[in-house]
């Protein structure tokens, strides 16, 4: 029995003004978000931030405090999640451990009392796209983590889910092979062309699967965008230092496109600092956009710390004059320049375009977004 | 291994001793305790009567662990699904019955079921009934008291057992589309099997053999084998006959505990044995 894969199409999902309290405590405040049929979202945000809420808001295990949730433009708050078509791909897989990897794929289709034959092409055909055929009969507790993660996957397909949510799925899988299924679920995700979200703590993770990000941080959305858009032009000082990393150093706007920094030169931003002088703000600046360089006005004088090489690239740590941190990323066949500790060094910035400037203080970044009860 | 020999010891002399003397004794022909032979067994096995009480009350012993085992899992859902509040309360009153002696509450249920007793009472003032029913000495009588006695050997296994369930396991499979009932049936109910059947045995053996409340709540007309026992060994002074009872009895009571967990064993998959 053949089956297309094109009967399966992904919803597209809107939330509105969800809000959530678990007693006096604000899970979710205002969340608003769209997404696309098809589209492969990540909701990424430091553990407490509310995706986890989000999720079970979605997946209709609860139900919001406020707002309306909709599924291809239908309200679905009071729809119980066992009528919802949504595949849920848990953290810890949540295989059923008493039944063999064909009984679990064939879980939701027998819940739906599809005929026999087709629950056994089905769950056949899902297996062999998961690569999981030759452990049809095996029992979940002799699986590795990979295998049980694409079995897990596979159960969650099988339904032809419009929507396939997967909390931290990666958490429990060692770094090597963290990649590899990522790149695998990630193309299983797009080939049934089903609306996905990831929920992460993990931003590698989040970069590389999603098509778009959406950040949470304390219940509220931070920022919803690209990655790219999301590592080059963060929209907060959290997200600046929560996305890949980043150097933060203080300093005070002194004129419309100047920026006098604590740790000594003053920037010239090469555009306008958009703020009035005399505001103290703090730049953000990654580390692969610093290079060593001589002692010229504008560089910025470090004591070295300590150099780590990581592999392709060497970290370098410095600390200015103020006391700041400093991290230089650079490509270890350019890393000419050996530094050794309790050196001097003169570091330039090489693009100042992609230096971000906030209003809020280094200090202030675990309480910039106050809760509102 | 030094600290285990007084062990060794109590469990010699008040265990094995005892039961090699039940044997001896068992393998006498009369009650005078004259011949060795196997009389006493084929007399079991060839009086009707015997069996019959045998059999009754293995099936008490099933009926009452099927009961509540029926009434535990209810119970333990609740629990589960409770907050810190109400699971103390709820495991307060499953303990309750544990805090007390066998015989009075034994008599508690005396009270209650007796032709005066509150349920009669209650029922007929309020109409509801005509003529005092018969609930003491009556097998329904001694299963409702047994119940409520051995409950928490049953309730407290199974709530152990659901406590260790994953979450995601039921939300997995309310999320792949399962009304609550399949839930139960293909995911809570096998997972908290190993529970389910530790909890079982308990009740088995334990209502099998609960000689006080089958004597009083049953009374004379119900004899089951520990009610005989008694009567051949005290009232007829039968020694050896009763001896062979006894052992017939324990034979079958962990003859069926041992074939019910190697059966479980088989059975039950992907889950940690209890």
């Amino acid at each position: 029995m053949e089956l297309a894969l094109s009967d399966v199409r992904g919803l597209s999902l809107d939330l509105k003004g969800i809000g959530h309290a678990f007693g006096a405590t604000v899970a979710l405040d205002e969340i608003d978000l769209s997404v696309a049929a098809g589209e492969l979202i990540a909701l990424l945000g430091p553990s407490g931030c509310g995706k986890t809420t989000m999720l079970q808001i979605i997946a209709g295990f609860l139900r919001p405090s406020r707002g309306e949730v909709r599924f291809d433009g239908a309200r679905v708050e009071h729809v119980p999640a066992n009528r919802r078509r949504i595949g849920m791909v848990f953290q810890n897989y949540a295989l059923f451990p008493h039944l063999t990897v064909f009984e679990n794929v064939a879980y939701g289709l027998r819940a739906r009392k599809t005929a026999k034959n087709v629950v056994a092409a089905k769950v056949e055909q899902m297996l062999g796209l998961a690569q999981m055929a030759p452990f049809a009969r095996r029992l979940p507790g002799e699986l590795s983590g990979g295998q049980q993660q694409r079995v897990a996957l596979a159960r969650a397909l099988a339904i032809d889910p419009g929507l396939v949510l997967l909390d931290e799925p990666f958490s429990a899988l060692d770094k090597n092979l963290r990649l590899d299924m990522q790149i695998e679920i990630k193309s299983l995700l797009k080939t049934f062309g089903v609306t996905s979200i990831i929920v992460t703590h993990d931003q590698e993770e989040a970069l590389s699967m999603a098509d778009r990000i959406v950040v949470l941080n304390k219940g509220r959305i931070e920022q919803i965008d690209s990655p790219d858009a999301l590592y080059d032009r963060p929209a907060s000082l959290f997200i600046s230092n929560f996305i890949g990393h980043t150097n933060l150093l203080r300093g005070t706007v002194t004129d419309a496109d100047r920026v006098q920094l604590d740790a000594g030169p003053e920037l010239d931003l090469g555009r306008s600092a958009q703020r009035r002088r005399g505001t103290p703000v703090t730049i953000s600046v990654r580390p692969e956009n610093i290079l060593f360089g001589a002692e010229r006005p504008g560089a910025i004088p470090v004591t070295i710390r300590a150099t780590l090489p990581l592999g392709a690239v060497s970290v370098t740590e410095g600390v200015t004059a103020s006391g700041e941190a400093v991290k230089v990323s650079q490509a270890r066949a350019a890393g000419s320049a050996k530094t050794q500790a309790g050196e001097t060094a003169w570091l330039t910035i090489s693009d100042v375009s992609r230096v971000s400037i906030f209003s809020t203080p280094v200090d202030e970044l675990s309480l910039h977004h106050p809760r509102s009860i | 291994m030094l600290p285990a020999v007084p062990l060794a010891a109590l469990f010699l002399a008040a265990f094995v001793l005892p039961l090699i003397a039940l044997v001896a004794i068992s393998l006498f022909r009369t009650s005078q305790f004259e011949e060795l032979s196997l009389a006493q067994y084929v007399r079991f096995f060839s009086d009707p009567f015997s069996i019959k009480v045998l059999t009754d009350t293995i099936w008490l012993g099933a009926e009452v662990a099927l009961v509540t085992l029926i009434i535990a899992y209810p119970i333990a859902l609740v629990y589960v699904a409770s907050g810190q509040l109400m699971r103390t309360l709820i495991t307060f009153l499953i303990m309750l019955p544990l805090l007390t002696s066998t015989v009075v509450r034994t008599f508690a249920w005396i009270v209650l079921l007796g032709r005066d007793g509150i349920i009669n009472t209650a029922m007929l003032s309020l109409g509801l009934w005509q003529a005092p029913a018969r609930l003491l000495y009556t097998w329904e009588g001694m299963v409702l008291a047994l119940i409520q006695i051995q409950l928490p050997l049953m309730a407290l296994p199974v709530i152990n057992s659901l406590l260790r369930l994953d979450g995601n396991l039921t939300r997995a499979a309310e999320g792949l589309g399962a009304s609550r009932a399949r839930i139960f049936v293909t995911v809570i109910l096998p997972l908290t099997l190993p529970g389910a059947i530790a909890g079982w045995l308990l009740v088995f053996a334990a209502a099998a053999t609960a000689f006080i409340t089958q004597t009083l709540v049953g009374g004379g007309r119900i004899i089951l084998m520990a009610s005989h026992i008694y009567q051949q060994a005290v009232g007829v002074q039968d020694w050896p006959f009763s001896a062979a009872l006894s052992l017939i009895f324990t034979l079958a009571v962990t003859g069926i505990v041992f074939a019910t967990g190697a059966l479980s064993r088989r059975y039950v998959r992907g889950v940690d044995a209890a």
